[in-house]
């Protein structure tokens, strides 16, 4: 008997795909309840939770604003809720990362942390070491807090679901933590994190201004944009474009990328994807050993021939 | 004030860790281990902040095996003032971590705890959450910049998958540094024999925290990742672009 508590992500205005990748890993479990609990001032993003299939009950707890998601204020409110569920999760995002961990420690169990395959109710696949070994764990405490690694999962795109909503208060705001701002370098293009295609850019690319050249041939075939960290570290790119181990887990149907090495720290975050293809000027890249489709050369002639006959 | 900075050995981030045959773990016999390059950065804030006169000393702290006494001098040759290890020969989970550093802390009473965001060995990312949830204190994770407000107060930015946030957190408080807080500082030889003189204290696990809670993870058994399947090289932009078009991945 698997009752799940998913824990949604929105940015105010629409809820996260990695919500509906955790409401796909938890259907995986063979749940028998499958509820999610959603901090929010916005009931829009209720209702919208509410059209996904599986969803029996949204617990709608109604936030000052939409920024107050502090971790400090939700996790006991989770960890509350969750005790009446075998199972509390949340997506592996820098959000769920934040929250989870207080929950699990409010529940008294160490966190199952990135799931990336599910065994049975208590048994979870996930990774360490930056993906260079696989583990299989087991646990059977009464509540079972884990992350989904959310470039495992697809998300589920059903729209024929009819959950109730309830409608709770926030009695844990803490008063020692507050939100200040938000700062993001957002742009027109599809989001990284969801998008079916990215072209990537690394040290190789070489300044801030020669990004241009890979961001309009992202915008050529509709891509999202990424980066290596060491592009992110030289300023060239902003931080939310870092792929990586510490940075977004992806999987693409195809990722491009040019002037990348392929340290394994960036490999991490591509491996789920459909095809690699990387073009590089040295043909002993590491690189090379992961991609499915490698080109020699230098990126300032390649990208504009691929302008050219794309 | 002080600073405590909770640091884990681990194996080195350059090494590409083996999966042993048997799957009962990784191979590490041999293998260089360090500092956990997220520990290292931590290192090297308190340290800033001490250099800025916002602190008065900076105190590292490791769970782990006699081994572990290695990267408390290098933190010391980095400018830490001293150590502590709290020894045990079996590995700890973060919910276990996390009551034993509380234990650090009511001893010590630090203004100030600075954790990695991340252990690049198990990759929990877990540690310093549930520290500052046992603790009752605020978090800041994934820092890239920590600011003192002047009101017992930080200004933390963090490194968000929506961009960067700043939030504000009462002292004392729990922060976990992200890559792009700073860059560590090299230690120097002289550095490295100073070290070997100041204080490293050494305490039993099961004396500092007697009676910890809660259930192990089990861990069943290791495999390798799946390779990718072998890839193709082309010679030219033409070539390229026809297998992206077979595939349907281009128009
Ligand atoms: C704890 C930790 C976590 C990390 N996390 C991440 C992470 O999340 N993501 C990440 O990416 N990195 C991460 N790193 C950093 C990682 O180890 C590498 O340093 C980084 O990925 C290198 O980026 P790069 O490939 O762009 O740069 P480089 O390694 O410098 O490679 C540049 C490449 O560009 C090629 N090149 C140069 N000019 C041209 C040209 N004109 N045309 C074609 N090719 C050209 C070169 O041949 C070279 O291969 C992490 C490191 C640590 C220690
Ligand atoms: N055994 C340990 N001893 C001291 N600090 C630790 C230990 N394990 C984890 N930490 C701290 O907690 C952070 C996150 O670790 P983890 O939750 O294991 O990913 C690390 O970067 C360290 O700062």
């Amino acid at each position: 008997m698997s009752k799940v508590l998913i824990l949604a992500e929105h940015n105010g205005d629409t809820i996260n795909q990695s919500t509906a990748k955790v409401l796909t890993a938890a259907k995986q479990l063979g749940a028998d309840t499958i509820d999610v609990v959603l901090f929010a001032n916005n009931a829009e993003l209720a209702a919208q939770l509410a059209t996904l299939a599986g969803i029996n009950e949204v617990k709608f707890v109604a936030s000052a604003d939409n920024h107050d998601q502090l971790a400090a204020s939700i996790a006991p409110a989770i960890a509350e809720m969750g005790k009446d569920y075998s199972h509390v999760w949340g997506p592996s995002t820098t959000f769920g990362k934040d929250v989870m961990p207080r929950v699990a420690a409010l529940l008294g169990v160490n966190q199952v942390s990135d799931i990336m395959e599910i065994i049975d109710a208590n048994t979870f696949k996930r990774p360490i070491y930056a993906g260079n070994a696989i583990i299989t764990v087991k646990t059977d405490t009464p509540q079972i807090v884990a992350t989904v690694r959310t470039a495992s999962f697809a998300a589920d795109k059903s729209t024929d679901g009819n959950a109730t909503v309830s409608e709770h208060a926030l009695s844990t705001a803490a008063e020692h933590t507050s939100f200040v701002e938000l700062s993001s370098g957002n742009s027109d293009r599809p989001d990284l994190q969801t998008a079916s295609k990215v072209i990537s850019g690394g040290r190789g690319v070489g300044s801030e201004e020669n990004f241009e050249i890979v961001y309009n041939l992202a915008d050529k075939i509709g891509a999202a944009t990424g980066a290596s960290r060491a592009a992110v570290d030289a300023g060239y790119v902003p931080n939310d474009m870092q792929v990586g181990q510490t940075g977004k887990i992806i999987a693409p149907d195809l990722y491009m990328c040019f002037g990348i090495s392929g340290a394994i720290q960036h490999l991490t975050g591509i491996k789920d994807a459909g095809t690699i293809v990387a073009i590089n000027k040295d043909g002993d890249a590491p690189i090379f050993e992961v991609a499915d489709v490698g080109l020699v050369g230098d990126l300032f002639k390649i990208i504009p021939e691929m302008m050219e006959k794309l | 004030m002080k600073i405590l900075v909770a640091i884990k050995r681990v194996v080195d981030y350059n090494v590409r860790v083996q999966v042993k045959p048997d799957g009962s773990g990784v191979a590490t016999d041999g293998v260089k281990m360090s500092i956990n390059p997220f520990d290292e950065i931590a290192i090297e804030e308190a340290l800033r902040i001490k250099e800025q006169g916002k602190a008065d000393e900076v105190v590292v702290v490791t769970i782990g095996n006699s081994d572990s006494q290695q990267q408390l001098r290098t933190a010391m040759a980095m400018g830490a003032d001293r150590a502590v290890l709290v020894e045990t020969d079996s590995a700890v989970q973060p919910l276990q971590a996390a009551q034993v550093l509380l234990k650090i802390i009511e001893e010590e009473q630090p203004g100030l705890v600075i954790t990695g965001k991340q252990a690049i060995d198990d990759d929990n990312n877990q540690t310093p959450q549930m520290l500052a949830t046992l603790w009752n204190r605020p978090q800041a994770t994934f820092a890239s910049q920590v600011e003192f407000t002047g009101d017992n107060k930080l200004n933390v930015t963090r490194e968000v998958d929506a961009g960067l946030e700043t939030i504000q957190v009462e002292l004392p408080a729990v922060v976990s540094t992200d890559l792009r807080l700073n860059e560590p500082r090299f230690v120097k030889l002289p550095d490295i024999m100073k070290a070997k003189r100041k204080p490293l204290e050494t305490k039993v696990l099961a004396d500092v925290a007697p009676d910890l809670q809660g259930q192990m993870i089990e861990v069943l058994s290791h495999e390798a990742p799946q390779p990718r399947s072998k890839g193709v090289m082309v010679e030219s932009v033409d070539e390229l672009i026809n297998i992206l078009k077979d595939k349907g991945l281009v128009g």
